[in-house]
């Protein structure tokens, strides 16, 4: 038998490439505003996915992970200039650091308390960078964008790069988490949590793993966000626009693997910018509540799971 | 001075912990005794808010008397979220992840199916006692905080009788502990969750006209809700209502002082810290079984 080449690594190549070649032909520069935010999406999908689809347990407060990731970067920008990328691994180290602290208070008991406790502290956070001056308090920061940009034409190139590469590396991470040992153990959780545990899967350490990881990733994706928006204020940073799409897109791209969250995102994402753009940002607020609420009670397995459905009736026709 | 001040915070937070009550009453009903964790509950509050705020403009009726009419509907619509809610996700036995995404993903249409309606201005309710006072001594009583909290309290009062005392109100109880025990007992669960859930958001019709004599309500007000209701039922022991009004004095006291003493910008996040400092340290509430 021919050993198959797993098509995962040189379509994640094909997707940096294609990206590198979008800079060098397209120079409208709202394409890469509206990517940059589709891409954003896909990330924080991606993570929210690591917790809610793989082990079934609910964050309502991705936006807080998301704002925390922000305002660390804003606050150590201000404080000591350091450069985006150290920016980036702070802001994952202190959003995986309160993932962590948020898994290990309420995982141990029942899942709807992991659910309500992180709705609170998205407030509490927002509380805090509300009332905290040094990053601006409720009227925001600015953020000056730097002059240089490496070897791309403007600073918005760089930054969809930027976004096109940590959406790659959270895409490579959660396919790692769920086809590896700890993917098996953390679907084992989601289907039926006590016979994981007398099975002698270690559910409480792969459940903050899961949520480490998951709020790391959303750090990471906020640590850019005052760069490419320039002015941040705790309403813009916490909004809960976030969290829906955050719960939304994995729900309508189909939370069992990898691949739902980001179809999800890029349909949800590429949806609402050409909504905000032609009707209003109302409507496209309104559009996600519907498909959400659609998609959990009509087709709770998203659009893989209508894919999948759909090529099985084929095949066996 | 200071005692003045600190004494006018203590009153003014139990008169705020009653109208707390009001809220988390519903909140008590479905997540307390259905297991149904429904947080729209707020979302559906700031709709009772609208509801007073419309047929109060039009029709010039009392807000607490518009509330009151309009629970009925609530109730019905109340019943048709129950039978919806039913046969999409408890009778698969998906309850859990997907009908907390749905009830996250309601509460978001409701806010913003009102944002496109009446837009983000703040709305009020008009009185002839909003804006008056009663004063003891030093003490001073806005009666737009002393008129919700005797309707909470009565409507508190009301819910609690009806589920002590009445066959129907003690299935409530009953429906999710031992479900086989109340079907021998001749009741249908399903039919008493829908008579739970409905009286749970008909409360919201009143709450929401409380919330709108207390101050004015724009449509994104009932996400700081979220965390005082839920800190306050859980608190509570989960669905013991008298556990629910100690909770909600009690916060309502604590957010009072903090309003008055560290500004009111800190006193949202006062009722998730307790959230998150109960849920780590004692989930079970103050009056909860362990």
């Amino acid at each position: 038998m021919k050993k198959k080449i797993n098509p995962f690594w040189p379509s994640m190549a094909a997707v940096f490439i294609a990206g590198m070649i979008f800079t060098e032909v397209a120079d409208n520069e709202f394409y890469f505003f509206a990517s940059y935010v589709v891409l954003q999406a896909v990330i924080m999908a991606t993570a929210w996915n690591i917790l809610g689809g793989y082990t079934g347990y609910v964050n309502f407060g991705s936006a807080g992970f998301f704002g925390v990731g922000a305002y660390t970067a804003i606050a150590l920008h201000k404080a000591f200039g350091l450069p985006l990328p150290l920016l980036i691994l702070a802001a994952g180290a202190m959003s995986g650091l309160i993932g962590l602290g948020a898994g290990y208070l309420t995982l141990r008991i029942k899942g709807v308390y992991f659910a309500i406790a992180t709705l609170a502290l998205a407030i509490v956070f927002e509380t805090i960078a509300i009332n905290w001056e040094f990053v601006g308090g409720a009227s925001g920061a600015y953020i000056l964008t730097p002059e240089e940009f490496l070897f791309f034409d403007s600073y918005i190139e760089m930054l969809f790069m930027l976004i096109l590469s940590l959406a790659i590396g959270s895409v490579v991470v959660a396919r790692y988490l769920s086809t590896s040992r700890i993917g098996r153990g953390l679907a084992a959780i989601r289907d039926d949590e006590i016979a994981a545990e007398c099975n002698g899967v270690p559910t409480l350490k792969l459940k903050l793993i899961s949520t480490s990881v998951m709020g790391a990733m959303m750090g990471v994706a906020g640590a850019p966000y005052p760069f490419f928006v320039t002015y941040v204020d705790p309403a813009s940073a916490f909004n809960l626009l976030i969290a829906v799409n955050a719960i939304a897109m994995p729900m309508i791209g189909g939370t069992a693997t990898w691949l739902g969250p980001v179809i999800g995102a890029l349909v949800v994402g590429g949806m609402q910018e050409i909504i905000t753009v032609t009707i209003s940002s109302e409507m496209n607020l309104l559009v996600v509540g519907v498909m959400l609420v659609g998609f959990i009670t009509l087709a709770p397995k998203g659009i893989v799971g209508l894919v999948q459905d759909y090529l099985k009736k084929r095949r066996s026709r | 001075m200071v005692l003045e001040l600190f004494l006018n915070a203590v009153v003014a937070g139990i008169l705020l912990g009653g109208f707390y009550a009001a809220v988390a009453l519903g909140l008590s009903i479905t997540f307390g005794q259905l297991d149904i964790v429904n947080i729209a509950h707020p979302a559906f509050v700031i709709v009772g808010s609208y509801t007073t705020y419309i047929i109060n403009e039009s029709l010039g009726l009392d807000p607490i008397l518009a509330g009151v009419l309009a629970t009925p509907i609530f109730f019905g619509a109340g019943v048709l979220l129950y039978r919806f809610y039913y046969v999409s996700f408890e009778r698969t036995g998906q309850e859990s992840l997907s009908g907390l995404a749905f009830f996250f993903g309601i509460m978001f249409i409701v806010e913003v199916v009102l944002i496109m309606v009446y837009g983000v201005d703040y709305r009020l309710v008009e009185a002839d006692y909003i804006g008056k006072t009663i004063s003891f001594g030093f003490i001073i009583i806005p009666i737009r905080m002393l008129a919700p909290f005797l309707m909470a309290s009565v409507m508190t009062l009301g819910v609690y009788l009806y589920l002590s005392r009445t066959f129907n109100g003690r299935a409530i109880l009953a429906v999710s502990q031992d479900r086989l025990a109340l079907q021998l007992m001749g009741a249908d669960p399903v039919k008493i969750k829908q008579l739970a859930l409905g009286i749970a958001v008909a409360t919201a019709a009143v709450a929401g006209s409380l919330l709108i004599i207390i101050g004015p309500v724009e449509p994104s007000v009932g996400r700081l809700y979220i965390g005082r209701v839920f800190a306050i039922v859980i608190l509570g022991g989960m669905g013991s209502i008298g556990g629910t009004m100690t909770a909600a004095l009690m916060i309502g006291v604590v957010e009072s002082l903090v309003a008055t003493f560290y500004g009111p910008s800190w006193a949202p996040a006062v009722g998730f810290i307790i959230l998150l400092v109960t849920l780590a340290i004692r989930p079970q509430g103050l009056f909860g079984r362990a």
